[in-house]
């Protein structure tokens, strides 16, 4: 018998029916609930006179539609404040544990679920959100689901699933300086395409893993999403365990040695056979920003604008120009000399302390440019009173930064926090798509630290030249 | 949930690659709670003269014609409601978002994949605005001049359209039993997996 890969085996443990056709029925240990794909789910509970069959597997937050600045400041939107009094309405009907927004626990999901230590190795966990798949950092079966889906979960702890083909990225070779996990992940979705993972969960190995934080491996993770795929995962390991050990909800004493003993073994078997299989060297990478309207629209800082008349493939070629013409660039521009109107450093990919001390750094005695109007969002409560302790509030605001509290902010146009039409952004969320960080607002995609760079530039600028 | 046996349409060509999430259905519309009505803000951002779907006779057409990787991105179910509200019941593109794709069959929208010559026949029509019938019993979508094009499609999720099924309703009717014995056998292998009333509890009010 062939070894089995890690999320065959974590599969296999949550199987509770087969169907005819190779579908499972699959069990759900930990669900996180927010405000945007919750209200139709709850009003389904509702319609058919149903109970939440286990709220203690269950935490909500609302994160999409807060606003970020909140201290003195009132809920200025009202259908954003009333999605968010649902939720809570909600939450309270069925007894699930919820974050309020201004509150320490308060963030977006994806940052809440490993800091408190719902999100466990070993588990199936899933979100009304496609960027549920940041959990796989932990070693556990973490997928985005519809609506539809999330009443399922509510009502009966289990969702009908298809079990996926696999894919093992292995990446070796280290990270240059000045070149991130974002990078890593920018230039892997250049490279394969946001179709290129569609169908499989992607399982990232290698060297350079190993040597990965769990905020790097939780951004990779987050943005396998970007690349089609639902699932990303890295095998927990050592780093994974100090990572968990004392959060709020982490197992503790015998239970502790039990888990960690059970999650010890969670890894693919030396001969398990993956769908496919494909190595990319990080070694040489350079330091990378998205040009165009869809994240794989993605160069090295050192190119120019691609022109579209040389590119053979006609569909892509079309949608070339059409990204250009949204984005307002012209074909041969260096990257580098792209002047940006707005900075955005937070979100579930790159709000996490690590994010901000690594943008810090490159901020340290320097201002923002002028012509730039930058903020710094951390993504949860936690983040930002860690990152006060440290000062870095302090970096930040000096350069000319706002500084705000926790939610996903400038990432999607659903709070007050979003650009005007026309406006340009250096950006370290996930999506570049049009009109996601405000309607007519142009995304460029990159690292924390090569946003910092744009602030103090006012242009997409090679963060190398500051370090 | 609607069934949906056959419907016969003229098909609206969209003929572009990796149409995402946020394109059809912008994201501060995910702000609204209901969703009936939604139809209005579908591919907000391109509604208006020479958009296909506001182009007569396209703009009653029940068959969206797409490139690759169609619904792209983010998980938001309003991007099939959307769509359904607005009157189409059928998407045929040459790939989908996964997300997106399962949360067609979840609202009575019947996503069909086709590559090739199949495809290039689809939307020859859909540009020559000839009516198309997506036949889902026999599998299949009809041209006009008689052909007839197959297309794949998963057993489960073509009696669940047929039948117009609530996929809820069938696991509780069906595998109560087998979700309890899970939750017996987890509790002895995993414990840690239960989470103590109490340190939620306690989170909870920690944050308060
Ligand atoms: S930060 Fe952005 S990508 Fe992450 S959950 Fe919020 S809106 Fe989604």
């Amino acid at each position: 018998m062939t070894g089995r890969t890690l999320y065959d085996k974590i599969w296999e443990q949550h199987v509770v029916a087969d169907f005819e056709g190779g579908d499972n029925l699959l069990y759900v240990d930990r669900h996180l609930v927010q405000e945007v794909s919750s209200p139709q789910a709850f009003a389904y509970l509702r319609q058919n006179n149903l109970p939440l069959r286990r709220p203690d597997l269950h935490i909500a937050v609302a994160d999409h539609a807060v606003p970020t600045r909140r201290k003195g400041h009132p809920f200025a939107d009202g259908l954003a404040k009333r999605q968010v009094e649902r939720l809570r309405e909600n939450v309270e009907t069925h007894g699930i544990a919820y974050m309020p927004m201004n509150g320490d626990r308060h963030g977006i999901v994806h940052v809440i679920g490993p800091e408190t230590g719902f999100t466990l190795p070993g588990c199936t966990l899933v979100c009304g959100d496609s960027h549920t798949s940041t959990h796989g950092a932990f070693g556990c079966i973490a997928f985005g689901i519809g609506a539809s889906e999330c009443a399922s979960v509510f009502a009966t702890q289990t969702i009908r699933q298809a079990r996926q083909k696999t894919m093992r990225v292995n990446l070796d070779g280290g990270l240059p300086v000045g070149v991130t996990v974002k990078d890593v992940i920018l230039a892997l979705i250049a490279e394969i395409g946001t179709g290129g993972g569609v169908g499989y969960a992607i399982e990232y190995a290698g060297s350079t893993i190993r040597d990965l934080s769990m905020e790097a491996r939780m951004t990779l993770c987050n943005m396998t999403i970007e690349a089609g795929s639902r699932v990303g995962m890295v095998a927990p390991d050592e780093t994974t365990f100090t990572y968990l050990k004392g959060r709020p909800l982490s197992p503790e004493g015998e239970m502790w040695e039990r888990a960690v003993a059970a999650w010890s073994d969670l890894k693919s078997d030396e001969d398990a056979v993956f769908d496919r299989e494909i190595t990319f060297d990080t070694s040489t990478l350079e330091p990378q920003v998205s040009w165009g309207t869809t994240p794989e629209q993605t160069g090295a800082i050192s190119g120019v604008v691609p022109d579209p008349d040389r590119i053979a493939d006609r569909g892509r070629a079309s949608r070339v120009r059409k990204s250009l013409a949204y984005m307002g660039l012209t074909p041969g521009t260096r990257l580098n000399d792209i002047p940006v109107d707005r900075v955005f450093i937070g979100s579930c990919t790159n709000g996490r302390l690590e994010d901000l001390r690594a943008a810090a750094a490159v901020l340290k005695g320097r201002q923002v440019a002028q012509s730039v109007r930058a903020i710094a969002v951390p993504g949860s409560a936690a983040v930002r009173i860690a990152a006060e302790a440290e000062g870095l509030h302090e970096v930040f605001l000096a350069a000319g930064f706002e500084w705000r509290d926790s939610g996903c902010s400038m990432c999607v146009a659903m709070n007050d926090d979003r650009l005007e039409e026309g406006e340009r952004c250096a950006s370290t969320s996930n999506r570049n798509f049009e009109g996601r960080q405000g309607k007519g607002g142009r995304t460029h995609l990159m690292s924390p630290q090569m946003a910092a760079a744009a602030a103090v530039t006012g242009r997409l600028s090679d963060v190398r030249e500051l370090l | 949930m609607e069934k949906f046996t056959r419907i016969t349409s003229i098909a609206a060509p969209l003929l572009e690659n990796a149409i995402d999430t946020d394109i059809i259905f912008p994201a501060r519309f995910l702000l609204l709670l209901d969703r009936e009505g939604l139809g209005k803000y579908a591919f907000n951002e391109w509604r208006g003269e020479g958009f296909v779907l506001d182009t007569p006779p396209y703009d009653t057409a029940q068959i969206l014609v797409t490139g690759e990787n169609f619904g792209t991105g983010s998980s938001r179910e309003q991007a099939v409601w959307t769509l359904a509200d607005k009157g189409i019941r059928c998407v045929v593109a040459r790939s989908f978002g996964e997300i997106f794709y399962s949360n067609c069959f979840k609202n009575g929208v019947l996503p069909v994949r086709l590559t090739g010559a199949d495809m290039d026949a689809v939307e020859a029509a859909a540009e020559a605005q000839e009516p198309l019938t997506v036949d889902l019993e026999d599998r299949c979508i009809r041209l006009p001049d008689g052909r007839t094009i197959a297309f794949d499609i998963a057993d489960h999720h073509r009696r669940a359209l047929l039948a117009g099924l609530d996929e809820v309703g069938t696991i509780l009717a069906d595998h109560a039993e087998s979700i309890a014995r899970h939750e017996e056998r987890r509790r002895a292998s995993a414990p840690w997996l239960d989470l103590p009333q109490a340190k939620l509890d306690a989170l909870a009010e920690e944050s308060a």
